[in-house]
């Protein structure tokens, strides 16, 4: 069978609508054009490093390493980034790009509204006007991010359809690209949807696993033996993966939201439970029934709370390169509550998930081996649902 | 030839779009008679998809009521052998490229020759991605329609080309839905569509009023309705049979004679 563009295995491609077809080329030729352009990456390096505060900290977490007694355990602090994770490294990059072609005006999806946070932030540095599709659901659950955005100058969008929330944002998305295309680029959040964009987003993100690369070998001499990152479409995972996927010996774990278990309907964890199909632009693995209808998927983590997975994280499980795990809202609340009071640092509940799996796996490793972690975000931002979560009656 | 040729052969072709199970599958099976009986050509049967990202809301609300019904894909194939029973124009299956691949593409084509649905429109699948399924099609005799829009203009003559049974232009940008204008140049766009097309070309997207077929129509081989027959079935539900009807035949009226 023929293969078109953008495949990672059997998964990826371009499953659009005819009408975006010419969009996501002219995309793919720009992106090919400037991603060796040498002016071009001056200025990104220089958005990231004098606006965005990169290279972010690799930060050795002392104290969780004793207490756990295993692995020695590194964090990598996307959290620390401006806009408080990792989403702005790909929206300056898409931001910019767009600019370059010429387009006035970015719409993005957003669950958390990390996403679309950083697109606001970008939409406002780099002078464009910004729309973010955000589920009913998640405005609620992410009122602060709402509040955010708006402040920044966005038009945020509540989507009431289907089940209100990140999925339903993407597909409200993507119609509106449809219908306006000249002047709009659709600032895609993940590692997912038609090529190119799972290739950009990872080249984008791809600045965390250089850094940490380099960072690691110069305090500890040597590559890491285990890479955690938590997944939904999975930009933080890749972007932390991909300088690695050519080091057999680093072991690549991205960690999935289980919601309330795998062996119940309220889950979202797509490797464990979905299985290969066609939606949002790619092939990829899927929550569905047993029509192929897109299972309401649930997890305590709006930015996690997606039925699919990004091509290339399907792929690198197909080959067995990296391992995908499934935690429970439970473990990743108790991993938020861990990671706050034993290294004073509050985790996204997204990347809680990955802290949730080092938990279990580092006292199953040796102390002379090396694990890093990628925070992805912070945690401000969940503190009030947390807290419900637990019983308490906060509100922003 | 085929059922789809004949469809084009007698003039300019109605085709309304119906969504299977909105709000029944008894529903569905006297609406698409009454379209029939009243001058449909062809009609287009929409598989529902829990995310039809190429909908508007008023198809992307029948696509909700029917999956609450309970419809399924295999009820949907039951119901369209017994259509074939006494429905002789062509039908075609409309819905999304995962309710096919996740049934099985083979499967599904297999089932679509056995139940006698002569072709399939997949709207998240480009001509890129076609190899995916138009082999299959043809193993069983079923045209996968090629879709061709405002945005297509360098891409067009690589689609109709190869295009099979008809193509469907659509007029706007945008979702599908009713419009109150249609703002592309659609004899341009059709111009250049038959220019390498083997096969005849319908517009949808937005038509609702006889005005606007007649208008589309004018240029193309036929017209393509659907939110305007949703919404009727959304008004009189279970009892949309006679509306429907009578609404397809004004339709057909106004294209009938160009």
């Amino acid at each position: 069978m023929g293969q078109s563009k953008g495949r990672f295995g059997e998964h990826g491609g371009q499953y659009i609508p005819e009408t975006l077809m010419n969009a996501v080329i002219e995309l793919e030729e720009a992106y090919n054009h400037f991603k060796d352009d040498p002016e071009f990456n001056r200025e990104l390096t220089e958005l990231f490093n004098e606006y965005a505060g990169r290279p972010s900290r690799l930060y050795y977490a002392e104290k969780m390493t004793k207490d756990l007694g295993g692995a020695k355990i590194y964090l990598k602090r996307e959290d620390l980034n401006h806009t408080g994770a990792h989403k702005i490294n790909n929206a300056l990059g898409q931001a910019l790009l767009a600019k370059k072609m010429g387009k006035t005006r970015l719409i993005a999806e957003t669950g958390a509204g990390q996403h679309g946070v950083a697109t606001a932030t970008a939409a406002a540095l780099l002078g464009m006007e910004c729309v973010v599709f955000m589920g009913e659901e998640d405005t609620i659950r992410q009122a602060l991010n709402v509040y955010r955005m708006r402040l920044l100058g966005a038009t945020v969008i509540p989507v009431k359809t289907g089940t209100a929330t990140l999925k339903d944002a993407v597909s409200e998305a993507m119609r509106e690209w449809t219908n306006r295309i000249a002047d709009t680029h659709y600032c895609l959040g993940s590692v997912m949807g038609p090529h190119p964009f799972p290739t950009i987003v990872r080249d984008f993100q791809a600045v965390i696993s250089k850094e940490m690369k380099q960072q690691i070998l110069e305090k500890e001499g040597r590559l890491p033996d285990a890479v955690l990152a938590c997944v939904g479409g999975g930009s933080n995972a890749i972007g932390s993966f991909y300088h690695f996927i050519e080091d057999k010996e680093v072991q690549l774990i991205g960690c999935e939201a289980a919601g309330r278990g795998i062996d119940t309907y309220e889950t979202a964890a797509t490797i464990a439970t979905g299985r290969v199909g066609i939606f949002h632009g790619m092939k990829s693995y899927f929550c569905q029934d047993e029509y192929g209808q897109i299972a309401p998927v649930y997890s305590i983590s709006a930015g996690l709370d997606y039925p699919g997975i990004g091509p290339e994280h399907a792929w690198l499980n197909d080959i067995g390169r990296a391992q995908y795990v499934a935690v429970t809202d439970d473990e990743a609340v108790n991993a938020f509550e861990y990671m706050s009071r034993m290294e004073g640092i509050i985790p996204a509940i997204e990347s809680s998930h990955a802290v949730a799996h080092a938990l279990k796996l580092a006292p199953q490793m040796s102390p002379d081996q090396i694990m890093v972690i990628t925070i992805s975000g912070r945690g401000d931002k969940d503190c009030a649902a947390i807290a419900r979560y637990r019983g308490e009656d906060i509100h922003e | 030839m085929s059922r789809i040729a004949e469809a084009f052969a007698k003039g300019k072709a109605f085709i309304p779009f119906i969504t299977c199970g909105d709000p029944d599958l008894e529903t569905t099976k006297a609406v698409v008679r009454a379209a029939v009986e009243n001058g449909a050509d062809l009609v287009e049967l929409g598989i529902p998809f829990s995310d039809p990202t190429a909908e508007g809301p008023v198809i992307q609300g029948a696509n909700l009521r029917a999956l609450a019904g309970g419809v399924t894909t295999d009820k949907i194939f039951d119901m369209v052998k017994e259509l074939r029973e006494d429905v002789t124009v062509p039908m075609v299956f409309m819905t999304y490229a995962n309710v096919v691949f996740s049934y099985g593409t083979e499967r599904f084509c297999q089932k679509c020759r056995e139940v006698g649905i002569d072709g399939m429109i997949l709207p998240d699948v480009p001509f890129e991605e076609k190899e995916d399924f138009d082999p299959i099609c043809k193993k069983y005799g079923l045209d996968l329609i090629s879709l061709i829009a405002p945005t297509s203009e360098n891409r067009i003559a690589m689609i109709a080309k190869e295009a099979t049974g008809f193509i469907y232009i659509v007029s706007s940008l945008g979702v599908t839905g009713v419009r109150s204008e249609i703002t592309t140049d659609i004899g341009k766009l059709v111009s250049m569509v038959k220019a390498s097309a083997k096969v005849p070309c319908a517009v949808g997207f937005g038509i609702s009023t006889p005005e606007q077929a007649a208008a589309m129509a004018a240029h193309a081989d036929g017209a393509i309705v659907g939110s305007a027959i949703i919404r009727l079935l959304e008004k009189h539900k279970t009892e949309a049979a006679g509306p429907v009807g009578e609404y397809v035949r004004s339709m057909k009226d106004a294209i009938r004679d160009l």
